[in-house]
């Protein structure tokens, strides 16, 4: 029954890894006792950070907005819990870069109260605009890593026309298993979500995802689909190949289409969405609730009791270990993400994040083998999903040929890790891709900062040039200013009856003497007595 | 809690360089073994020379580059180097030849040229050039295969005509060494023999076995029989043997059918001299190779036709060494036309094609 008969086809390379997922399956998902404190990043997602709406000492709401920003792509975020604002200061987040980051310290007072909902009981009286608007006031980001705000994704512009949207719950990277917990226990609120998004874009068909070594959750969303029996929304078990859940990976797998390198799935008719994501919509269109929770997978074999925990955003890290048993002795790293693409962390005094989908403790005191010179081999080659050639890359990455690189397509590359997995040579080779990617990205803004500067000195030298002009405009204004009065002086001594003339021929006069005034600059003082 | 950092992926790598070389020598034990039972004790002498040559050579070459020895030095790289360079010597070849062409090796091919992974031509081959260009008599030095009416040398005969250089007693140069079946064929085609007429001459026809010359069928059955093992396991790329095979095969056969009595037969080419052991362990040795999958198709062809040519028409009886330069010369171009399509991109919008449309403008 799980066999899909929908054809699939294979994207190039990827591997086959160890799933390590059935260790945080083995009990349902636990809810992350309500801390005291929550830490709240105002930005956590790909785009602008809002501007503040709160201070300190403010009580807040559950829900209750705290950013706010007009830019197009940013996300607002929300109270994860009722209580204080203690703090806004700069704190340090879970990010590559280690650096702290403006949030917002809430000290919960125990009482979780909800501010005033406003659930929609039938969607479809709502258009595609006021949902979307409702997705982006309930701060909903892609829940599967990359954090971009849905709200943006799932509004693909006018000329775009969606056929098939995709919810992706393929979740490749080994241990995490939250999205699996999730379709378990969550297929009907999915379903909804799903059917929320595919009206708002008009999509004809919705095909979700799985990878084929989560059957329970295929399981239950086919029981869904069977009991309210929905023709448009088909569940599909996919082959289970690592980087199948990378969005390009999956359109492949599932209509042997390419995304452009240069465009979107929205230009071959296709929307990809996350399951969280899907859950997250359902949850902010149907019950009205903003984006303030989360499933995190806590595991790997340094921590005691490996789970899947409902976490509100903010939450600190050491207190999800310390729910899920603690650390063992010999823990000795502390991943966000999965083991191929995650990023380690230096410390578990992290606040959750809307992205976070889980946190890995290795406890393997990995020996760094030493690395070798490249060989050559193409191993990397042959398992790249992006059709690249990581050598190559790698050589002119190295010698830092940030050309090159480019024209052999850098930017394709999804950093899936799977090169670097397979190196013989154990050359951390993503290392040297966002090497290039940032080098690149740096040089990018310093050339746009030098054309700014360039433009700006031009700017410059032509207010210079102007206030000249301006100045000898102003001049020859007080000499003719001058004239004037010399005429209307003249004038008054003639004492005719012309005198009271009409003003604008007085003015169409004057204008004349100017002409002849130029025409003979030196004789100006023969004017009067000329008339 | 602090915890240690580092970059994705966080899984350990299963593969390493000191394993995929071992494999490869592991591979080569039994036609290595196929070779000493048949052509005697010269090969394993040969063989241990070479490598304590071309261990203490890469040793010093680290030493002087200031590289960490340890890492490398067991990496199995000179070993093999050395192994493929023997195995395509002459079994008599007094030990300053097999010397020179370690030590050209290793020393020039390899470390000048900025050791592993950096090399552009297959060191082993180059230093099989450097001996076969500089010492030719030496290099004839090929003993007949364990055959009746044949002399057959001692292990301490061979150790002293190899190190001695003196031959003993009861020998003569003419009796203890013979041309190698393709040299054979090549002499003997000039003197205008037919195939069929060289292949059963009385003297020398025995030699050539049943269909690429006694002995070196079982030597080259064996390399690619563990050949196609390294294959299958993924260890060696098989599209370069296979390219090489499939070249051979289809101008040998045309040239037979043309002429079977001027032209050997393709299964006397693929299974007499070195051609298993160049399809499977010395055309595949990656730094040398093209990387493109369409590039090592091509890669192993290329070394198949020059293999064809040089034997049929050039003035070495093999002539793996010069194809697999001339190919390792062409690998930096092959991978260049053959870069395969970007995931999201056309064939059009290729780097060379970028280039030829800015060298328009």
């Amino acid at each position: 029954m799980t066999r899909s008969s929908h054809q699939l086809w294979r994207f190039h390379g990827g591997l086959k890894l160890e799933s390590n997922k059935a260790i945080s399956t083995q009990s349902p998902i636990v809810k992350a006792r309500l801390p005291k404190r929550l830490v709240i990043p105002v930005q956590q997602h790909i785009g602008e950070a809002g501007a503040l709406l709160v201070k300190k000492g403010d009580k807040v709401l559950k829900g209750q907005v705290i950013t706010q920003s007009n830019e197009y792509v940013s996300a607002p975020v929300h109270a994860s819990s009722s209580g204080t604002v203690i703090d806004i200061d700069e704190y340090p987040a879970p990010h590559p870069s280690g650096l702290n980051t403006l949030c917002v310290v809430i000290e919960t007072d125990g009482e979780d109260k909800w501010v005033e909902l406003q659930p929609t009981n039938y969607v479809k009286t709502k258009s595609p605009a006021e949902l979307r608007q409702l997705i982006r006031k309930a701060g909903i980001v892609g829940l599967g890593g990359a954090a971009f705000p849905t709200a943006v994704k799932v509004n693909p512009g006018p000329q775009a026309h969606i056929e098939t949207l995709i919810i992706n719950g393929a979740e490749c990277e080994p241990y995490i298993s939250c999205d699996d917990m999730l379709m378990r226990e969550y297929a009907t609120e999915l379903i909804s979500g799903c059917g929320i998004i595919q009206y708002m874009v008009s999509a004809t068909h919705c095909l979700i995802a799985v990878e084929d070594n989560k059957p329970e959750a295929v399981k239950a969303i086919q029981t869904v689909i069977s009991e309210q029996a929905l023709h448009t929304i088909e569940v599909v078990s996919i082959p289970t190949i690592y980087p199948t859940g990378g969005e390009k990976q999956l359109i492949k797998v599932l209509t042997q289409k390419e995304v452009p390198s240069d465009g979107f799935p929205s230009d071959i008719g296709l929307l990809v969405q996350n399951v969280g994501t899907a859950v997250a919509v359902h949850k902010a269109v149907v019950l009205g609730e903003p984006l303030i929770s989360r499933i995190v997978t806590v595991t790997g074999e340094g921590v005691k009791q490996p789970q899947n925990m409902e976490v509100l955003i903010g939450t600190s890290m050491s207190e999800l270990i310390e729910q899920s048993g603690g650390y063992h002795d010999d823990a000795c790293k502390l991943i966000m993400g999965g083991p191929m693409m995650g990023f380690t962390l230096q410390t578990d005094h992290l606040p959750i994040i809307k992205g976070c989908n889980c946190l890995l403790v290795e406890n393997k005191p990995e020996e760094t083998p030493a690395t070798m010179p490249c060989i050559r081999c193409g191993a990397c080659a042959s398992v790249c999903p992006a059709q690249l050639l990581p050598q190559q890359l790698f050589w002119m990455a190295s010698s830092k040929n940030f050309e090159q690189v480019q024209d052999y397509h850098l930017f394709d590359c999804i950093e899936c890790g799977c090169c670097a997995q397979v190196c013989p040579s154990q050359i951390p080779l993503v290392q040297y891709y966002r090497f290039a990617k940032t080098e690149i990205w740096s040089q990018e803004r310093d050339r746009i900062k030098s054309d700014h500067a360039r433009v700006r000195h031009d700017f410059k030298q032509a207010r210079i040039e102007l206030e000249k002009k301006e100045r000898a405009e102003k001049l020859r204004k007080k000499k003719e200013l001058l004239e004037k009065k010399k005429i209307a002086e003249a004038a008054a001594k003639n004492d005719t009856p012309e005198t009271e003339v009409d003003p604008k021929k007085v003015a169409i006069e004057a204008a004349m003497k100017r002409v002849q005034d130029k025409k003979a600059a030196k004789q100006t003082n023969n004017t009067s007595s000329d008339e | 809690m602090q915890f240690k950092t580092a970059s994705s992926p966080h899984i350990p790598q299963q593969n390493n360089v000191q394993g995929l070389m071992f494999k490869v020598l592991l591979a080569m034990v039994p036609g290595t073994i196929a070779m000493i039972v048949f052509f005697g004790w010269g090969v394993l002498i040969n063989i241990i020379l070479a490598s304590v040559v071309a261990l203490s050579a890469e040793a010093l070459m680290l030493w002087i580059r200031k590289r960490p020895i340890k890492p490398y030095i067991t990496d199995g790289s000179a070993i093999l180097t050395a192994c493929l360079l023997v195995l395509a010597l002459p079994q008599l070849a007094p030990w300053w030849l097999t010397m020179i062409g370690t030590l050209f090796a290793i020393i020039v091919a390899k470390h000048l040229y900025g050791g592993l992974g950096f090399n552009p031509f297959n060191p082993a081959m180059v230093g099989y050039v450097v001996v076969i260009i500089s010492f030719p008599k030496e290099m004839t030095q090929w003993v007949p295969p364990l055959l009746e009416g044949y002399t057959h040398l001692t292990f301490t005969e061979t150790l002293n005509i190899i190190f001695g250089g003196d031959l003993p007693l009861a020998y003569t140069w003419d009796a203890i060494t013979m041309a190698t079946p393709l040299d054979t064929v090549k002499t003997q085609l000039g003197l205008e023999l037919s195939i069929n007429e060289i292949e059963n001459h009385k003297e020398y026809g025995g030699i050539f076995g049943s269909v690429g010359g006694f002995g070196w069928e079982w030597v080259n059955g064996l390399f690619l029989a563990t050949g196609c093992y390294l294959a299958v396991k993924g260890i060696i790329d098989w599209r370069i043997p296979a390219g090489l095979i499939a070249a051979l095969l289809v101008l040998s056969n045309t040239f037979a059918l043309y002429d079977y009595a001027s032209f050997a037969p393709p299964t006397f080419h693929l299974f007499s001299g070195g051609i298993m052991l160049a399809a499977f362990f010395i055309a595949t040795d990656p730094v040398t190779a093209a990387t493109t999958t369409k590039g090592r198709w091509l890669y192993g062809a290329g070394i198949g036709v020059f293999i064809f040519i040089i034997r049929t028409w050039g003035a070495y009886p093999d002539g793996i060494a010069f194809a697999v330069i001339l190919m390792n010369m062409a690998a930096p171009l092959l991978d260049y036309y053959t870069m395969p399509r970007a995931f999201g991109h056309s064939w059009t919008e290729f780097p060379h094609h970028h280039k030829a449309d800015d060298d328009e403008q």
